[in-house]
């Protein structure tokens, strides 16, 4: 009862804040300077224009249109482009090559600085954890989209091991798809790499401190599994709120990177549909990023509560 | 009786920004199988870096010198991954405060099972099996209920209950209780102390129980250890220190625990100053400057150890009750 309780509440924030943030979208998208009617068609009649601003809900508040907007997607209607087509199938060949992409740079940021975090700690002013310090803060401090370009350059034009640019989907051979996500995968892990680390670092270093460590020593465990299973599960909330924190960075950064990497994603298509102003498009997009947005950060949440009994009581 | 442990010329310093802070100095000590002593002083006197470096539980900041001697064999100059191996099933250690010395992530009942498996090599279904009978010991009702518990779930006294559970799981010939009672309820630090003490008796343990009050220890150990800043000085049977007590910081001690028949409202005795600073060795006496009986020569002069003919030890050139 209390579960499905809980559950209830859960889907209803989610549904609000996913309400709320394509509200805001379809406000701010109609602020943007320049008549959509006269863009499309510049020697249009006076009366094509208006039926064309009213296909589109311009000639309506912000609320109606809005409302038409949703009651639409409700339908099954995603959209369409005002330039011709329907944003459905766009939508679903930019969603898994973006989707890939923050999962790929999640796992990779996560399995890179999960390990460097723990020995950074463990081994707290040696060599090695100024090393990893210094490393990654020089590293996090040059923006994605340079690190890209100079991954691409270096490693794609002039070694060429790797493609420089491009997209496969996985059903084109698992290899081929792989060998083209490195580079960007890598672009994106940068920042959260050294974010993580640093974290958990700090945080493993509190509890390193702390009474139970010292009990769990006493009991003549090794240092690694005091690490490992005493250290490492209190410590990795802070880590896991971060990386549901990070999915916005994610997202921002991963639209860059698409562009630089040629691929077909969300962000190379929500970055054609500003240019054109297509903002039933646009609309749409968002939902779906705001969507998926919640989507992890909801289940981050749950997740934190399994591993972390205290944060469970609170909630409750 | 047989030694089990044997501190000799025992000091403990830390490396710190201020220059070297002797936390311990020259201390020397033994305690037989079995046998229970007290640690006493105030907070500072060094009786908690005492414990735990004598198990070997230090940051690397701390330079250990001296030799420890456990069951006969030198421990102070081995490497942490060897002396571990006496934690947990030779040496085991009871924490001040149960609310931080559990694991907050963890289930009760890992927390027992996991030195069972890990150093007594038991499988899941036997370590799962005596814990429950440890906690049964521990008089933790419905153990099976409480392995499945979060440490958040339980009070203070059960918690140092487990906590104790948990280091007398490995069965150890020594257990280091650090302050045990002092954050808990007064209703359940008898509770506590009695249940040590059983539990000494039945795993024929010796105990080394460090606290700030005297009155914890006159009940429940053979023998008595009072230190100030970092230095043994006093040491008797308890029964003696207690009807004959010789150094006034003792006696200073005992006159700061309230008393029942006194009438309300009476002014509390305290010592007043404070410890010396660690850092800066003092010339005379380190007890000097707060002593009501302190002259020139305890300013100036060290008083060393001296024992009597009973094997009552002070270090005080003007013991009460005279020198003898």
């Amino acid at each position: 009862m209390k579960k499905a309780q809980s559950l209830l509440i859960r889907f209803s924030q989610v549904a609000l804040v996913l309400l709320g943030a394509t509200f805001l979208v379809s406000i701010l998208i109609r602020q943007l300077p320049g008549d959509v009617s006269l863009l499309i068609n510049p020697v249009a009649s006076e009366a094509e224009r208006a039926s064309l601003r009213h296909e589109l809900g311009l000639d309506r508040n912000y609320f109606s249109a809005y409302w038409m907007w949703l009651s639409r997607m409700f339908q099954g209607d995603f959209g369409f482009f005002i330039f011709g087509g329907k944003v459905l199938p766009v939508l679903k060949t930019a969603i898994p090559p973006t989707l890939q992409l923050i999962f790929y740079t999640q796992i990779v940021a996560l399995t890179v600085a999960v390990p460097l975090g723990v020995t950074s700690a463990y081994k707290q002013g040696t060599r090695f954890d100024r090393f990893t310090s210094t490393t990654l803060f020089s590293l996090s401090s040059i923006p994605n989209f340079g690190i890209g370009l100079i991954l691409s350059l270096i490693i794609g034009v002039k070694i060429g091991i790797l493609p420089p640019s491009g997209y496969k989907p996985i059903s084109e051979g698992l290899i081929d798809h792989f060998r083209l996500m490195v580079l960007p995968v890598l672009t994106l892990a940068i920042a959260p790499i050294s974010t993580y680390t640093r974290l958990l670092r700090a945080e493993m270093i509190g509890a390193l401190r702390e009474d139970y460590v010292l009990l769990a020593l006493s009991k003549g465990l090794s240092d690694r599994r005091i690490l490992l299973r005493h250290v490492l599960r209190p410590s990795c909330t802070t880590l896991m709120t971060s990386a549901a924190l990070s999915m916005g960075g994610l997202i921002g950064g991963a639209l860059v990177i698409e562009i630089i990497f040629v691929i077909p994603g969300m962000g190379t298509q929500l970055a054609k549909a500003i240019g054109m102003r297509e903002f039933l498009a646009i609309q749409t997009y968002v939902a779906f990023i705001a969507l998926f947005y919640i989507t992890f950060n909801s289940i981050i949440d749950v997740l934190i509560g399994v591993v972390d009994p205290r944060t469970r009581s609170r909630r409750a | 009786m047989s030694e089990i442990l044997k501190l000799s010329d025992f000091s403990v310093s830390f490396d710190t920004p201020r220059g070297d802070l002797h936390a311990v100095r020259g201390v020397d000590l033994s305690i037989a199988k079995g046998e229970s002593i007290g640690i006493v002083g105030e907070s500072g006197s060094g009786k908690t870096v005492l414990s735990r470096a004598t198990m070997g539980l230090m940051p690397s900041t701390a330079t250990c010198t001296g030799t420890v001697e456990f069951k006969g064999a030198v421990i102070s100059n081995l490497s942490r991954a060897e002396v571990r191996k006496n934690w947990g099933t030779g040496m085991a250690m009871v924490f001040q405060d149960p609310m931080t010395s559990l694991n907050p992530v963890r289930r009760i009942g890992s927390q027992l099972m996991e030195a069972l498996i890990v150093r007594l090599g038991m499988s899941k279904d036997q370590a799962r099996a005596r814990s429950v009978e440890l906690l049964e010991r521990v008089r933790i009702p419905d153990p099976y209920a409480a392995m499945k518990k979060y440490p958040g779930e339980l009070s203070g006294g059960m918690r140092q209950r487990i906590v104790i559970a948990i280091a007398i799981a490995c069965t150890p010939e020594l257990l280091f209780a650090d302050e045990p009672t002092t954050a808990l309820d007064v209703t359940v630090q008898a509770q506590v102390l009695e249940l040590l003490a059983e539990l000494r008796q039945e795993f024929n343990m010796a105990m080394i129980l460090v606290t700030h009050d005297l009155g914890v220890v006159a009940g429940q150990t053979d023998r008595v250890i009072v230190m100030y800043a970092g230095q043994i000085v006093e040491a008797a049977s308890t029964t003696d220190l207690f009807r004959n007590m010789k150094m006034p910081y003792t006696e200073a001690l005992m006159k700061s625990i309230p008393r029942m028949d006194q009438s309300s409202g009476q002014r509390l005795r305290v010592i007043t100053g404070r410890l010396p600073d660690p850092t800066t060795p003092e010339p005379g006496c380190s007890f000097a400057p707060r002593c009501e009986y302190a002259t020139d020569k305890c300013r100036t002069e060290k008083p060393p150890l001296v024992t009597t003919q009973t094997g009552h030890q002070y270090r005080c050139f003007f013991p009460i009750g005279g020198s003898l």
